[in-house]
Parts: structure tokens; C-alpha cells; sequence
């Protein structure tokens, strides 16, 4: 697609910037919701990078991921140590390497709830969601957007400064959370399968 | 024997009529569920009874504080926990409150090298610390890391994470403006626990008046606001407050129904004082009685006293009515003394439960009944004027008769019915019987259900299962709490059981500390093992300073004491796990469900039983609250059948050996129909059976017997007279008994029911029958 493209003369050149241009200009919230919400379930396997200031290098985690629309997410970590959080509606459940599970509910815990919200309501494309936790900003164009969150509750504001999450069309490609503390972590998805 | 002169006689009562108001005024009424709790109890009983006396549940009070908006409901919240926390009624207020959260945080922080379960000499030496380091460092790249992090600088093996992995598996409450809130937001939630013990009714009542009067004057509380409390406590106020209403109000409308019914047909308000007088004596000497031997007097034995009025007043009728110019034939005594023993045989099978509740009632109805015969028998005549004279009852007498006769046609429809219930008995006896000790509670379906909604906004305190032991100190307590800990840590790793608390993961026994504070290596040891555990690990140790000064300042600290946990959340925790007790230490851990697979819901006990006899810890009990309950039920049942029936096999021994065995069986023919049609109908009305209408239908048979005596008796007089003053004895009786029946304590409308049906049928059914046999008195 791209290929027919560059082989296009300087006035298709032109023609197509003034379209992305264009575009870009138009991309907005309902357009990437829209889009994300169309994509009822995927798989992807994850690298996960925490940088800590009190830590030498940092550390690496990696594992899978998947979605199913419109409220099951589970991250399954594989490296270094395996465990797992399984979110369904409004159950979290944490499962520990030595089999050990924790279920807690959403609605008891609104940092975990703002948390999770973050990834799945962005999965799922559900903007309601996100504004309840979140002030939204949008860049970019369809093929490469970038959202940024900023925690609305005060108390998670104490924890987390911005959620960045970039992606392009319906695919999320990376997480970023910054943490108050100028600590960060960053997670890059690589899909395996149609979301 | 020469009679005693009436004057010394009236004496005497007077004497004892004082001492009997003398020892109820010192007396103390209780209305709690421990009245239900066997007299003598196995092991696993006395389990139970302990956990509802001194218990967590006992002592835990459930507050809630709905109405107004979240913002106010949380600051009324807090107003009213720091109000109750200085009162010294209540050991223990909790809100929720961010304070004390943090005081708990602190406390498992700040003494983590003396609380972890993971403290050893092996862990802190430098390969320990390696591993130990290493699995932090991976726990932070993990879900969690983010919470973690905070700890690493200072805790970088750990610690305080093993500590809280043995609370795992606890939902605590939802939290909002900081107090802790309902699932759906839209009530606060507190807990406070009361200073004494779950016994001791009428200080929880004045506690939680306390509370209500703490919540009431809370300043610029809007009305929409209020307050709604349950818990244990709460519970047995209200239903002692329900019983005590009822006993009033029973004892009220009691009295003035048979002063009616007695004015009716006296007509002679003199008559009608003196016919009280052997009820009054009764009831007296019946609590006085019950209260001497006991040392409280249940409630329901109380509000069962109202049903003496009706028995007791049944005496003194058949003494004014069947009295002739001044003198009484020559039967009439003879005939109430054996309606008196069969009573009191009756009523002595009770006493001899282990019910306290049955075994009371047993005492106070012979008691009374035994004051009232003897009041009426030599009281009473001497109190009578020479000049009262009975209104003629002639014609009443006379229409009974005619009513009887045309009835006695029908005598067959008796033994119809006694065939037709005993069918209906037998096919459903599998549906005859209720096996929930809740068909007995006075409490409400609104309590209970906001009972529940309580206990699930706190976190479910979810106490069906219980490991307990006893020793005879607080150090051997928390010793023997580690040897269950290890135990029930297998299990829970298994996951035969989900988890479990232990006083000693709060508070570890001194030996334990000891043991902990000797394995942590001194300064330089430290300072060198540490070096080389972080050899590979993206961690360097300048950064773990923190981590070395907590260890020097842990090997010079001093033991934790309980005093350690004051404020705490913990603290109320290890309250309710801890118990001192005059005689020791009462030592409650309790154990939850894994919630996995199909019985997810519950433990199975006798692998838990099993694993811990295996470590010779056979002194703990295990039990489960719901199935001891039930089956402390099922054996009181069981028990009163038994008793019901050899007080019933007594009865008829004693009327064979009066009466000769012919005559006993014709007195006891109409009973025995009057019994089983009075099951019948409780049946068929959809009724199921309890303890209580089995004590009901042995008072059938003791009051239902006075009536067929006089009827097979030949020497009774006037028979006129006689069966008139028996109809209207058993209206008194029908009428307090159905008075009974309409109260909404389940224990007293069960009895009441039950003797109103059967006594009427049981008069009935003795009247018809005394016309159909050959013998019977010419009409």
C-alpha cells in the first residue's frame, strides 16, 4: 500500500500530505474509539521495562496479553517470575507464581480501578470509562496517535503523573506510565493475533 | 396431723410471698442465645458457647450511618468513632480511617524483623540475603511493583511482604473519604467492640444506648441522617427488648382477660381478688425459684409465666364453684392433688434437660403450680367470707349439659380423628419437625437482613469455621498458636483451607521474638553479607543503608507487647482472637474456605482435624459454627421427645396407680386424641414442629389429665357443678394460652398455639367420652 504510494509522482506526493493533513486535523476522540471499539478481541505478547531510580538497570518483564471484548483482560506475565492479573467486569484477580489467587473488586479500589481502566477502556474503546479517571489528550493521526492521560483523583495523582499510550489504526503498540516519583515503566505490545 | 391455725398459716405465706419478692428483686433477666446452650456441654459445645460469649462476633457491633450526603456521612463517621473511642465501654472503635491504617502499616514496618515468618540465620547470611533480594527485585518487576517499590530501600529482603502474605485472602472493606463505606457507597461503616463480654445483655444494651445517644448529639448532623447498627449484641438486646415488650404485654391483657372472664361469672370482686391470689403466689414463687437455682431468669420463662395465670386460676375456680354450703366433697382434694402430680410429673421431665431454657420452664411450672395448689388448698378457704356466696349457675350449668349430650353422639368422630391424625402423623413425620435453631430467634427478617448487608460492607467476618484451644497463660497461648500456625500454613498452601488468622502472626510469643531477634547477624556481619548478596543484583548496597539501621535497631528491640498494637485495627483483631479469661487464655483462629471447586464454601474438617492431631496439637478444636448449632438444635429436639415422652409414660403410671389401670386408660384415651389431632392441625395449618410445641403438648397432657380426672372420678359431687367449673377453667386456660399464641416471639406463640388447641379438645373429648361409658355419672 505504501509502496504504490511513494511510486507516485510530486503532485500525488503533495496531494496525499494535504489528505493526511487533513486527516490529522480531523482524527479525533470519537474517530479512535470507534476504531478500537470495532476490534472485539486480540492477542499480543508484551515486553514491559520498569526504570527505578534506585535500581542500576532496569528490569524487564515480558509475557502475553490478550483481550476479549468487551471486559476481559488478562495480562499473564511468563519472565521473570510467572503470574498473572485476569480482570473480568469488575473482578480482578491476581494469581501468584505459587498458585496463591486474590480476587478483589473494582468498585472497592478506585487506584486499581483508575489503573486497569487506563489499558482496557482504551482496548475496548470505551471513552466513558476513561474520562471518569482520566483528562484526555489526542495527537497524531490514525495511522500513529498518541493518547495522554492524566489522573484526574487526587490520590492517583500521588502515584502515576501520565499515562501515554500510542498505537496505530486499532492496534495499541505502547504503554508508558510515569510515575510521580520519576520512576517509569514501559510496555511494548506486539500483536500475534487479529484483535 | 393437727391443721396449723389459719392464723400462722397466712404467716407463713405472707413470709414467703416477701422472700420470694425479695429474691426477684435481686434477680437478673437475661435473653440472650446462651439460654439455649447446653447445661453441660462436650468439648465442641463449650466451643460454641465460647465463641458466642467471648467471641469476635459476641463483642462486635456493626455500625451504619446511611442518609445525607458521602462527604457528611464520612465526617459523622469519624465524629462518632472518636467520641466512642474515649468511652471505656468499648474496647475498640474502627472507621477505617486512613490514621489507622497507617498505625497497622507502621506496625508490621517498623517491627518486620521480629513479625516475619521468614526470619532465619539462613536468610541473612549472604546467600540467604541473595536469594532473598533477588525475589524482591523480581516481585517489583512484577503486577505489584509499583506498590512495593517504597519498601526496597529499607526492606530489601522482604519482610514486611511474608507478613502480609498470611493475611492474604481477606477482602477488607471499600473505602471512600476516607472511612470505610458500604459495597454500594451509600452507608459508612464502623465497628466497634464492646469492652464485656457477649453475656452480659443489659451492659451491651447500655453500650449501644451509647451509641445512639453519641450518634444523636453529633453536631450539625442533618435529619436526613441515621444510624443502623446489628451484630450479636444488637441482636440479643432487641430480641431480650422484643421478649420483655412481649411479656408485658402479655401479662397484661392476660390478667384482665381472665379478671373478665372470673367478674363474669363471680360477680363478686372479692371473690375475684381471692381467686388471684393463688396465680400471684405462683408466679412468685415460680421466678424465685427458677432465679435461686439458675441465678438468672431466662425471658422466655417469664413470658411462659403469663400461661400460669391460666392454670393456676383454674384451682381456685374449681374450689369456689365446686363448693357446697361451705364444704367441698369428698373427692375434691384428692382429685386436684393428683391433678397436681401429674402436672409436676410432667413438668419434672423438662427439668431434667439439658436445655437451661426447657430445664427452667420445667422448675418454674412446678414451682408455681405447687405454690398455687398449696395457697388454694390452705390459704384460700380460711380467706373466704362466711357470706360469699357463688352466683347461680344453674342454668349456665344446665345448657352445658344439653350441649354436651347432643356432642356425645358423636363420640366415634373422636377415635375417627385420633386414627386420621395418627395417619396424617405418621405419613408426613419426616416434614414434622423444623431443625433450624433460627425458627426459635425473635429476631426480625429486616434485622437479619441488615444483619447480613453489615457483615458482607465489613468484609464478610464470615466466622462459620474455628480452630480453638485454651491455655492457662498469654506466652503458652501464642506459643501453641505458632505450632497451629505452621499446621494450618500446610493446609492453606494444599488449599484444603483459603486462610486463616493466628494471634500469633499479630503478636508472636517472647520465645518466638527471641528466636527471630538472635537469627538477624550483627552490624558487620551484616554489612559483609550484604555486599556479596548484591554481587549480580542490579542493586547496590550504599543504597540499603536504611536496611542495615533497621536491622541494629531490631537486634536492640525490646519484646512487642499487645500494648504495641494500641490503635490498631490489628489490635482488635488479636482482641478477638486472645481472650483472657478468669482461668486463662481462650485462644479463637478463625479459618476460611478456599472458595475453589465445588464446595468451595466450606472446609473439610476432618482433614484439618487429621493434620493437626498429626502434630500432636489433638488439645485444638475445630469446628463448624453452623452444623454445632444445628446439631446442638437437632439434640435438644431429640432430648424433649424423649423427655416429652416418658413425662407423658409418667403421667399415665402415676393415673394407674391412682386410679387403677382401667380408669387411668379412660382418662388417658381422650388425651392421647386431643394430642395427636392437635399435631394434626399444627400440620395441616403448615406449622412445622419445634422443641417448643413438643413442651406445649406436655402441658396438654398435664392440664388435659385435671379435667378427665374429675370426669372418671365417683365421688365428685355435683356433677353440674363440676363440669361448669371445668368449662370455665378451660376457657381461662384457652384464653391465655391463645393470648400466647398471638405473640411474636416464635418460642411463646409455639406453646401457646399448641395448649389453646389441645386443652380445648382435650375438655371436649373428655366431656363426650364420660357419657358413653357404661359408669358415667346420670345426667
Amino acid at each position: 500500500m505504501y509502496a504504490h504510494r511513494v511510486a507516485k509522482p510530486l503532485a500525488g506526493l503533495l496531494f496525499l500530505l494535504a489528505v493526511t493533513a487533513a486527516h490529522a486535523a480531523s482524527f479525533g476522540m470519537p474517530d479512535l474509539m470507534q476504531m478500537l471499539s470495532q476490534q472485539p478481541s486480540g492477542k499480543a505478547t508484551f515486553v514491559e521495562k520498569k526504570t527505578l531510580a534506585v535500581l542500576k538497570e532496569p528490569l524487564e518483564s515480558s509475557g502475553e496479553l490478550s483481550f476479549t471484548a468487551p471486559d476481559r483482560l488478562e495480562k499473564r506475565t511468563l519472565k521473570p517470575k510467572p503470574e498473572a492479573i485476569v480482570l473480568v467486569g469488575d473482578r480482578l484477580t491476581l494469581e501468584r507464581s505459587d498458585g496463591r489467587k486474590m480476587t478483589v473488586s473494582l468498585s472497592d479500589r478506585p487506584e486499581a480501578a483508575a489503573f486497569v481502566e487506563s489499558i482496557r477502556a482504551t482496548l475496548s474503546g470505551d471513552r466513558g470509562a476513561l474520562e471518569r479517571y482520566y483528562a484526555i489528550a489526542l495527537d497524531g493521526t490514525a495511522g500513529n496517535w498518541q493518547l495522554t492521560l492524566t489522573p484526574l483523583q487526587a490520590r492517583m495523582q500521588k502515584i502515576i503523573s501520565q499515562i501515554r499510550i500510542s498505537g496505530a489504526r486499532a492496534q495499541v503498540k505502547t504503554i508508558s506510565f510515569l510515575q510521580a516519583d520519576g520512576d517509569r515503566s514501559d510496555m511494548t505490545i506486539t500483536s500475534t493475533a487479529a484483535r | 396431723m393437727k391443721p396449723l391455725p389459719q392464723k400462722i398459716i397466712l404467716a407463713l405465706w405472707a413470709a414467703a410471698m416477701l422472700a420470694a419478692i425479695a429474691v426477684i428483686a435481686q434477680t437478673r433477666f437475661i435473653a440472650d442465645l446462651s439460654a439455649f446452650m447446653p447445661k453441660t456441654p462436650s468439648v465442641r459445645q463449650q466451643m460454641l458457647v465460647d465463641q458466642l460469649r467471648d467471641g469476635a462476633i459476641a463483642r462486635l457491633v456493626l455500625v451504619g450511618i446511611e442518609g445525607g450526603s458521602a462527604e457528611e456521612r464520612a465526617r459523622l463517621s469519624r465524629q462518632l468513632t472518636g467520641k466512642l473511642a474515649r468511652d471505656p465501654q468499648f474496647a475498640s472503635v474502627q472507621d477505617g480511617d486512613a490514621a489507622t491504617s497507617e498505625r497497622d502499616q507502621r506496625y508490621y514496618f517498623d517491627n518486620r524483623y521480629l513479625l516475619s515468618p521468614a526470619v532465619t540465620p539462613a536468610r541473612f547470611g549472604a546467600a540467604g540475603m541473595h536469594q532473598a533480594i533477588q525475589d524482591m527485585i523480581d516481585e517489583l518487576s512484577g503486577d505489584a511493583g509499583l506498590a512495593i517499590k517504597p519498601l526496597l530501600p529499607r526492606d530489601p529482603t522482604g519482610e514486611t511482604l511474608r507478613i502480609i502474605d498470611q493475611f492474604g485472602g481477606d477482602t477488607p472493606p471499600r473505602t471512600d473519604n476516607g472511612v470505610w463505606v458500604s459495597r454500594d457507597g451509600q452507608r459508612a461503616v464502623l465497628m466497634a467492640q464492646l469492652a464485656e463480654s457477649g453475656l452480659n445483655t443489659d451492659a451491651q444494651a447500655r453500650a449501644l444506648d451509647s451509641i445512639r445517644a453519641a450518634f444523636s448529639a453529633l453536631p450539625n448532623r442533618s435529619a436526613g441522617t441515621r444510624l443502623v447498627m446489628s451484630g450479636t449484641s444488637v441482636l440479643s438486646v432487641a430480641s431480650r427488648d422484643t421478649i420483655q415488650g412481649e411479656v408485658a404485654r402479655l401479662a397484661t391483657v392476660g390478667t384482665v382477660l381472665v379478671v373478665c372472664l372470673l367478674l363474669l361469672i363471680y360477680r363478686s370482686p372479692m371473690l375475684l381478688l381471692l381467686g388471684l391470689v393463688p396465680v400471684v403466689s405462683g408466679a412468685l414463687a415460680g421466678i424465685a425459684a427458677v432465679s435461686l437455682a439458675f441465678g438468672h431468669v431466662h425471658g422466655l420463662t417469664l413470658g411462659f409465666g403469663t400461661t400460669l395465670i391460666g392454670e393456676a386460676v383454674d384451682y381456685s375456680i374449681y374450689l369456689f364453684m365446686q363448693r357446697s354450703d361451705g364444704a367441698h366433697p369428698s373427692g375434691f382434694w384428692r382429685t386436684i392433688r393428683l391433678g397436681v402430680l401429674t402436672s409436676i410429673v410432667g413438668f419434672a421431665a423438662l427439668l431434667s434437660s439439658s436445655f437451661p431454657g426447657l430445664s427452667q420452664l420445667g422448675l418454674y411450672s412446678i414451682s408455681g403450680l405447687v405454690a398455687a395448689a398449696l395457697v388454694t388448698r390452705y390459704v384460700l378457704p380460711g380467706l373466704i367470707p362466711a357470706g360469699a356466696r357463688l352466683r347461680n349457675l344453674t342454668r349456665f350449668g344446665a345448657l352445658l349439659q344439653r350441649v354436651f349430650d347432643g356432642l356425645a353422639r358423636f363420640y366415634w368422630l373422636i377415635a375417627a380423628a385420633g386414627v386420621l391424625a395418627t395417619a396424617l402423623v405418621v405419613v408426613n413425620r419426616d416434614t414434622l419437625w423444623n431443625h433450624s435453631l433460627t425458627a426459635l430467634s425473635p429476631i426480625t427478617k429486616a434485622q437479619s437482613q441488615l444483619d447480613l448487608q453489615l457483615r458482607g460492607d465489613l468484609g464478610g467476618n464470615d466466622t462459620r469455621y474455628v480452630a480453638s484451644f485454651t491455655a492457662p497463660d498469654q506466652e503458652s497461648a501464642l506459643v501453641a498458636s505458632e505450632r497451629v500456625d505452621a499446621v494450618l500454613s500446610r493446609l492453606a498452601r494444599a488449599q484444603t483451607i483459603g486462610g486463616f488468622h493466628a494471634p500469633s502472626q499479630l503478636l508472636p510469643s517472647l520465645a518466638m521474638q527471641a528466636a527471630r531477634r538472635s537469627a538477624l547477624p550483627d552490624e558487620r556481619a551484616a554489612r559483609q553479607n550484604l555486599q556479596t548478596a548484591v554481587a549480580g543484583l542490579p542493586l547496590s548496597a550504599d543504597k540499603l543503608e536504611g536496611f542495615l539501621a533497621d536491622l541494629r535497631a531490631a537486634r536492640a528491640q525490646a519484646p512487642l507487647t499487645r500494648a504495641a498494637l494500641a490503635g490498631t485495627a490489628s489490635g482488635m483483631l488479636l482482641d478477638s482472637m486472645l481472650i483472657k479469661r478468669p482461668d486463662g487464655y481462650l485462644v479463637l483462629m478463625p479459618l476460611r474456605p478456599s472458595g475453589e471447586g465445588a464446595h468451595g464454601d466450606q472446609i473439610d474438617l476432618d482433614r484439618v482435624r487429621a493434620a493437626l492431631g498429626a502434630a500432636r496439637l489433638g488439645q485444638v478444636t475445630v469446628i463448624d459454627l453452623l452444623e454445632e448449632t444445628t446439631g446442638i438444635f437437632d439434640s435438644y429436639t431429640h432430648e424433649a421427645l424423649i423427655l416429652s415422652g416418658f413425662g407423658c409414660l409418667a403421667i399415665l403410671l402415676l393415673l394407674a396407680i391412682a386410679c387403677g389401670p382401667r380408669r387411668a386408660g379412660v382418662v388417658a384415651f381422650p388425651l392421647v386424641c386431643a394430642v395427636l389431632c392437635d399435631v394434626a392441625l399444627l400440620h395441616l395449618a403448615g406449622i412445622t414442629l419445634t422443641i417448643l410445641h413438643l413442651v406445649g403438648l406436655l402441658l396438654v397432657v398435664a392440664i388435659g389429665s385435671n379435667y378427665a380426672l374429675f370426669f372418671v372420678s365417683d365421688d365428685v359431687g355435683d356433677t353440674r357443678k363440676m363440669e361448669t367449673s371445668l368449662v370455665i377453667a378451660n376457657l381461662a386456660t384457652v384464653m391465655s394460652f391463645g393470648l400466647l399464641g398471638t405473640s411474636s416471639v416464635p418460642v411463646l406463640s409455639y406453646i401457646g398455639s399448641t395448649v389453646a388447641i389441645g386443652a380445648f379438645l382435650a375438655l371436649l373429648f373428655a366431656a363426650m367420652l364420660a357419657r358413653v361409658r357404661p359408669h358415667a355419672h346420670p345426667v
